[in-house]
């Protein structure tokens, strides 16, 4: 086996290549410990593929060219090919699959019947107000002056309902969730089984018996829209005010690296507090970055590649969790005695990364506070100038871009941020900041540290779609001790919740005049 | 009266035993002390060392009981009734003299003069 295998990047398949250039790396990474594999004898490595997407990896393998005999003679891998996509393209493009179909049939049938049942609620007291004219009017007797005023009472009444139905539930639903929301499909057949009931009275002993007494067929429906205005105010304090409170206290930690905030929550549903906690998330959290983690997977993987697991025993002998039991054992007991010298690696690693980091950002901060200086705002007096040195704030920002464009990009690169920053967000930012009068340290924040999902561009919400994990259902009630999962694509949020303790305060009065002082001599004691 | 850490302390004393006073409710020895090692040892206007933390006696009741045993003002106590008072904070010290089951308080103190004293009868040739 003396041939070498030879690999070139791109095959005489391709052409220009649009999607990214990792692809050829990872693919050159396996065939490279694929052909090691085929030529040694001594060591027959054990070898756990590095981590990657499965979703990347469907588009490259299909153009290998798979042969028989690929340690021996020359194989050409396909690196790149005009159809190549990356991984963000591919998950952006499952994502927009999955939104399209789904829920919205369930919401539309929930709407409906809210509908339904809000045209029902208001049209019940006309109705009881007009029946009576329409069936039996010559036997009605004529409405006085106080019923008139109820009329009046009524007719505000239902105002204020409508006002107020319309401001508590005709708001554009925020988020779809997995189970119904139980108050309200509570309060729902609350409001129905109260309306079918003052129906079923108004039938039997109204309409059958055709009572003559109008001011009374008013004051029964001035009770109805009475008690419909106080279901509405138990509306409000069941979905509203019940979980302002605080009560439980969440520690919501993001899997892959491990960023814990705490958030104070009062009374809600696993699926509500999943809500709420999401949309305390956009805005605190930093952005995922994926690879900042590359790092510490490459390590893990050094670390599984180094250790040889022979099976003795031979296949079926032994009862298969006896057998795997040991052969853990076995690794984990040479792993602790091995001599590792990974932590010096990684410590001379990280302290040069950081020397480098910050002699980047050093020269990023004086090129933009340079190119800052090219530019100021026009007075007004200045408006004698030719009309062509002046300049709209997008064409001052690409005017200036260019001076600081590669100390940024290089910058980025360093810290891992440059897919999360287009040019053309970097130069609207910077526009931004012009129009505004913003400083270049202002300008630079945005790229220093990493900021909250929400300061990025909209293709990097691409987990719109969320996953609730939970051992107890979603609609019961967060309990002391609630751990749920809430997962994406890239990483899942792991929330616990705990309670908040109940909090016994005393008080304890200090008189003002009692603040004395005196001096501290040698302090002399008599016995 | 200075000491060098790490050695022993070495010091001319004298013994002087105090019998205590009952008055009322209460034993009184007919002293004030001072010093300590919580205290600041820069005011203490008895010691030789500014840096000594012992408990130096500060006033004496004329007429008392310390008075008749012979303690002076300006004396370092050493020991307490066996109990070591060079290393002791202020508190310590005002309680081990105040205890209430003994009537009888055996100090080691040493001053200025028990040295010289010493030193003087040691120069005078033997005769």
């Amino acid at each position: 086996m003396d041939t070498e295998s030879t690999y070139s990047g791109y095959s005489y398949y391709s052409g220009r290549s649009r999607g990214s250039h990792r692809h050829g790396e990872r693919s050159r990474d396996r065939h490279k410990t694929r052909s090691k594999d085929s030529r040694s004898e001594k060591s027959v490595t054990i070898n756990t593929p590095p981590a990657e997407p499965l979703l990347g990896d469907s588009a490259v393998r299909g153009e290998q060219v798979q042969d028989d005999n690929w340690g021996e003679t020359t194989t050409a891998v396909t690196g790149t090919s005009e159809h190549s996509l990356s991984q963000e393209d591919i998950v952006r493009i499952t994502k927009d699959l999955e939104d399209s179909v789904g829920l919205d049939c369930r919401r539309y049938f929930t709407l409906t019947l809210a509908v339904i049942l809000g045209l029902l609620v208001f049209l019940t007291p006309l109705a009881f107000l007009v029946l009576p004219h329409i069936l039996w009017p010559e036997r009605l007797q004529s409405c006085g002056t106080a019923c008139e005023g109820l009329f009046i009472s009524v007719a505000f009444k239902l105002l204020i309902l409508l006002l107020a139905v319309w401001a508590l539930f005709f708001r554009p639903p925020r988020a779809g969730l997995p189970r119904v929301f139980v108050f309200r499909a509570l309060l729902a057949v609350l409001v129905l089984l109260f309306v079918v009931s003052y129906w079923l009275f108004y039938g039997v002993r109204i309409l059958d018996s055709q009572d003559e007494n109008y001011q009374g067929i008013v004051q029964y429906a001035v009770s109805l829209v009475d008690a419909l205005l106080f279901i509405h105010y138990l509306a409000i304090v069941l979905l509203e005010l019940r979980q302002l409170q605080p009560c439980f206290s969440v520690c919501v930690m993001r899997s892959t690296d491990g960023e814990t905030r705490h958030y104070n929550l009062g009374q809600l549903s696993i699926q509500r507090a999943a809500l709420a906690i999401l949309e305390h998330y956009y805005c605190d959290f930093s952005v995922h970055n994926p690879a900042l983690l590359s790092a510490s997977k490459s390590r893990a993987a050094k670390h599984l590649a180094g250790l040889k697991v022979y099976n003795v025993d031979g296949p079926g002998n032994n009862a298969a969790a006896g057998l795997a039991h040991s052969q853990s054992r076995a690794m984990i007991a040479a792993a602790a005695r091995r001599r590792d010298s990974s932590h010096n690696e990684l410590y001379y690693e990280e302290a040069e990364h950081e020397r480098r980091v910050r002699k980047r950002r050093a020269r990023l901060v004086v090129a933009v506070e340079e190119a800052f200086t090219h530019i100021k705002r026009m007075q007004e007096e200045e408006q004698k100038k030719a009309p062509g040195d002046v300049m709209d704030p997008r064409e001052a920002a690409q005017a200036i871009f260019p001076s600081m464009a590669r100390a940024l990009q290089k910058y980025l690169r360093t810290t891992k941020q440059q897919h999360c920053h287009s040019m053309e967000s970097i130069q609207q930012h910077l526009a931004f900041c012009i129009t505004n009068n913003m400083t270049p340290k202002a300008f630079l924040e945005s790229y220093l540290t990493p900021g909250p999902t929400l300061q990025y561009s909209r293709d990097h919400w691409l987990a719109r779609q969320w996953t609730l994990i939970s051992e107890a259902s979603v609609t019961s009630g967060l309990k002391d001790g609630t751990v749920f999962l809430l997962k994406c694509v890239d990483f899942s949020l792991v929330v616990t919740s705990k309670k908040i303790p109940y909090i016994q305060m005393s008080e304890e009065y200090i008189d003002p005049k009692s603040h004395k002082f005196v001096l501290r001599l040698q302090s002399e004691t008599s016995v | 009266m200075a000491f060098i850490p790490g050695q022993p302390v070495t010091a001319v004393v004298q013994r002087i035993e105090i019998q205590k006073l009952r008055q009322g409710d209460n034993l009184i020895l007919g002293f004030s002390i001072g010093g300590g090692i919580d205290q600041d040892p820069g005011q203490n206007p008895f010691s030789e060392d500014k840096t000594d933390k012992g408990i130096y006696v500060t006033r004496i009741t004329p007429g008392g009981p310390a008075d008749a045993a012979g303690l002076m003002m300006g004396d370092k106590i050493m020991q307490v009734n066996g109990w070591d008072m060079t290393m002791v904070t202020h508190d310590q010290a005002r309680r081990t003299l105040t205890k209430k089951k003994e009537d009888v308080v055996r100090l080691l103190v040493t001053r200025k003069s028990l040295e010289e004293a010493v030193k003087q009868s040691m120069s005078y040739p033997r005769q």
